[in-house]
Formats: structure tokens, sequence, C-alpha cells
């Protein structure tokens, strides 16, 4: 049952997210286990586990995208900044503003690189050029896409590269100043250096905001995150930091993942 | 030859990593090149009490040792290096065993100091004393190698071992005649060739030093050659 409180009674303010016996169901299938876990701000979190294991569908809950699926019954409680997200007077559109979402595939729209940026704004009804344009140039800066893309602000977005137009989506999450990034595969498209570039970004981002990154590829789960989720069959396995998982992890399975043993 | 930027990946953490591996190493490396001239020092100056100064020092050596060996573990696991990263990674965990193991070697000398058990031979002790120097100095350049991932430094150093060796060689023949001057061996005696012999594996293990930063700089491996 979702409690009706609103706010976490013994909320700490270093805490984004707070995960209490989170259960999931699509029809009769159970996709996600009494999940508890507590995500620090301003920190990178990798969920990593086998395919269907339910890494994407724990993150969805994080900004209600399972409400999309009338099949998806959800149970338990999830807290962001220590409001409960499920709570009847939740209001879905700013707390998806809020908890921005980047997919594997890049997918900016077909227009200009600007006007990708500006849609989530415009969509806010801001129509200030100045503004825009401030918020512009600071989405693609932080997106380390700026010098880049500087004088073709006016071209179409789909005539970047897919690394380019990655992070194109990223400044495009940004703009809107979410507290919370959430990458879903983020690099799984792209090639060696894209990865890195995206992964040296995604390191920057955690200055200002908290990331969380669902991944398969495990060393990139070693490299970019502060502390990693490891789940397996709807359940969390494992939850420790990244130096802990990847050179002394506390569960068997684990390490059976990660040693390639398994998945 | 190829460059060793340790500043030029794309990830700027894993740049501060490496950079401060290294440093972490010469920092330990200065520990023991310190230790290594307090002792000598007092060898010379007959003090006992600045000896068992650095015979407690070794402890905060031995610390050094873990932290970068678990820093080595950590970056393995979580960044995976390839090529001259790798080999980086594999030079510090070479050098950061014998750098700790000077470290035990000068804790031997500094004991022999701190216990009174120096010679009785002013010849000898001032014999001693030079060896003491040729290793210090031979430390300071290995250090200066590795710092600077310089193969033509290291070589030259490498060779200096020979010089260490030969004088080591000399010098147990001389203590060996005077131990054979009186009827008893004085114990002492035995504490100066443990010593020796410890400042010659401090060469033996500047040598190993400066094989790794030629391991490292050309991938070539001389051990054993």
């Amino acid at each position: 049952m979702l409690a009706n409180q609103r706010r976490k009674q013994d909320h700490s303010d270093d805490i984004a997210i707070d995960v209490e016996q989170l259960s999931l169901r699509f029809g009769d299938k159970v996709a996600l286990r009494n999940i508890s876990l507590q995500i620090p701000k301003q920190s990178i979190t990798a969920i990593i586990g086998p395919s269907g294991c339910g890494k994407s569908t724990l993150i969805a809950c994080f900004n209600r995208l399972t409400d999309l699926n009338p099949e998806a019954k959800v149970s338990g409680n999830v807290y962001i900044n220590g409001r409960n997200i499920y709570h009847a007077k939740q209001n879905v559109p700013a707390l998806r503003t809020q908890v921005g979402m980047v997919f594997q595939q890049p997918n900016p729209f077909p227009i200009s690189i600007y006007e990708n940026v500006v849609y989530g704004l415009r969509i806010k009804g801001i129509t200030d050029r100045r503004i825009l344009d401030d918020i512009v140039e600071r989405s693609l800066f932080q997106a380390a896409l700026w010098d880049e893309v500087k004088d073709i602000l006016f071209q179409s977005a789909l005539k970047l590269s897919g690394g380019q137009q990655q992070r194109l989506v990223i400044a495009r999450a940004l703009a809107l100043d979410p507290d919370i990034l959430m990458l879903d595969e983020p690099t799984s498209a792209l090639d060696p250096i894209s990865t890195l570039m995206i992964e040296e970004l995604i390191f920057q981002l955690k200055e200002q905001h908290t990331v969380i990154v669902v991944t398969h590829n495990l060393q990139q789960a070693a490299r970019v995150s502060d502390q990693t989720a490891f789940l397996n069959n709807g359940e969390l396995i494992e939850y420790s930091s990244t130096d802990v998982m990847f050179t002394m992890p506390l569960e068997q399975q684990t390490e059976a993942f990660i040693t390639g043993r398994f998945g | 030859m190829q460059s060793f930027n340790m500043t030029s990946h794309i990830s700027g953490k894993f740049n501060e990593e490496l950079e401060s591996l290294k440093n972490a190493v010469l920092a330990m490396g200065g520990e023991v090149e310190l230790y290594l001239n307090r002792t000598l020092t007092a060898l010379k100056t007959n003090d006992r009490r600045a000896a068992e100064k650095v015979v407690l020092g070794d402890d905060a050596v031995n610390n050094m040792e873990l932290r970068i060996d678990e820093e080595c573990m950590r970056i393995i696991a979580r960044r995976h290096p390839a090529a001259s990263d790798l080999r980086l990674i594999l030079t510090v965990v070479k050098i950061n065993v014998d750098v700790e193991r000077i470290g035990d070697e000068v804790e031997r000398i500094a004991r022999m100091v701190a216990n009174g058990q120096i010679p009785v031979s002013e010849r000898i002790k001032a014999d001693m004393f030079d060896i003491g120097h040729l290793i210090l100095d031979m430390f300071q350049s290995t250090l200066n190698a590795f710092a600077r991932m310089d193969d033509a430094a290291a070589e030259a150093v490498h060779a200096r071992d020979q010089k260490v060796d030969e004088q080591y060689k000399q010098l147990l023949i001389e203590v060996i005649q005077e131990m054979q001057k009186k009827d008893e061996i004085d114990p002492a005696w035995l504490e100066v060739l443990w010593s020796l012999r410890s400042m010659e594996r401090i060469g033996d293990r500047c040598k190993n030093i400066c094989e790794y930063v030629i391991y490292f700089v050309r991938g070539v491996n001389l051990r054993h050659k």
C-alpha cells in the first residue's frame, strides 16, 4: 500500500531519492520485489544487472513513467527530497521536470539545435528571448557541446553525430534544471571516444545534480559511479560503494555477475 | 620514442588518479630517503636516539605501501587501464614493494646504530659511511628517474650498482680481517655484516626500480638479463 503521508518524517537532507519497499507488477508478472535503497544527493549511482532484471523499470518509478503503463501496479514508497512522489497530490509533469531522463538512442527532435534545447522551456511558457538564449548557452556548455555547436545553433539537430546528439539530449534535459538526471544506457549506441566524453560529462554533472546511470557496461559503472546497485530478477542483490562492489563485493551473486560467471 | 602524458585522458578524474598515485610513490620514496640520510648521520655521530626515531618511522612507510597497493587495485578495478596506463600501474605495484623493502633495510641499519653495535674500527665505519652515501645517491637518482620516467637516467643509475657491489665485497673482506684479530668474535660485528648486506640490497632494489622505469618507457624487460 502506498503511504498517505506526503513528507517523510525522518528525511535526511543528504538523500535525493529514498526508496522504501518498492514493488511493481505488470499484471501477473512481478518486475520489482521489495526494493529499498537511498541515493545520496550530488553523487553518481550506477544500476547494473542482466537484461530484464528491472533496471529501467526501477528508474521509471522515480519519475512515474510507469503511470503510462495501465498494467503497472506499484506498491511501497519513493521519496524525492523527502516528498512522496506517489502521493495523490503529486504534480506529475512537475516531477518529470525535477527528475530528467535521457534514453539509450539519442532522440533529438527534427528541429534546430537551439529549439531542441528550449523545447521544454517553451512548453512551460517561457518566451523571453534573452532568458532562452542564456539557458541554451548554459545547458550546451554544461553538456560539453557549446564549443562544437555555438556557430550552428539554428541548423538541424539531426546533422550532428551520434555522440553530439546524445550530448544535445542531455543539454535539453539540463535546460529544465532538474535536481536528478537519469540516464538509461546513455552510451550503448556510441563509439568509445563519444562514450568517454559522455562519461566525463556525467562526472562533471554531479557537482550540481544527482545522477543515476543504468548500464549494461560494467566497466562504465566502475568508471563513473560512486555507488552501484546490482539488480537480478527484480530484486536488489547488493547496493555498495563502487569501490567495494568492484574489488570485494559483499554478495556471492554480485561476484558471479561482475566476473562474468552468469548474466 | 612515445611521449607519456598522464594528463591527457578525456576523464579528468583518471588524470588526477594517475598523477596522485605517482606522487604517492614519490612521497613514500622521499620519506625513505630522509630516513636513510638520518641513519647515515646517526652512524657518523653515534647518535642512538636519532637512529631509534628512524626505526619507529618505518610504520609510516608501511602504511604508505598499503595505501598505494589499495589505490592500484581500485584503479585496476574501476578504470581497466590499458597500454602505458597499464604499464604504469604494474610499474607502481612493483616499485611500491621495492621502496618499502628499502625502508626495511634502512630500519635494519638504524637498529644497529640504535643498539650501539657500531664498528669499533674508525676506518670501517668511514668506509661504511661512504658506501652508505653511494646508495643514498643512487636511491635519489632512482627516484628522479622515476619522477621523470627517464629511461636513459634509469639506465645510468642501473650501471652504478656494480660499484656498490665491488665496495661491498671489499668491505666484507676488511670486516672479516678485523673480526679475525681477536680470538672471540664480538657479536656487534654480525650486526655490521647484516647492515652492510642491507646497504648492498638497497643498491639491488634501486636497480630493480630502474628496470621497471625502463619497462614502463620502452616496454622492454631487462630483468634477469
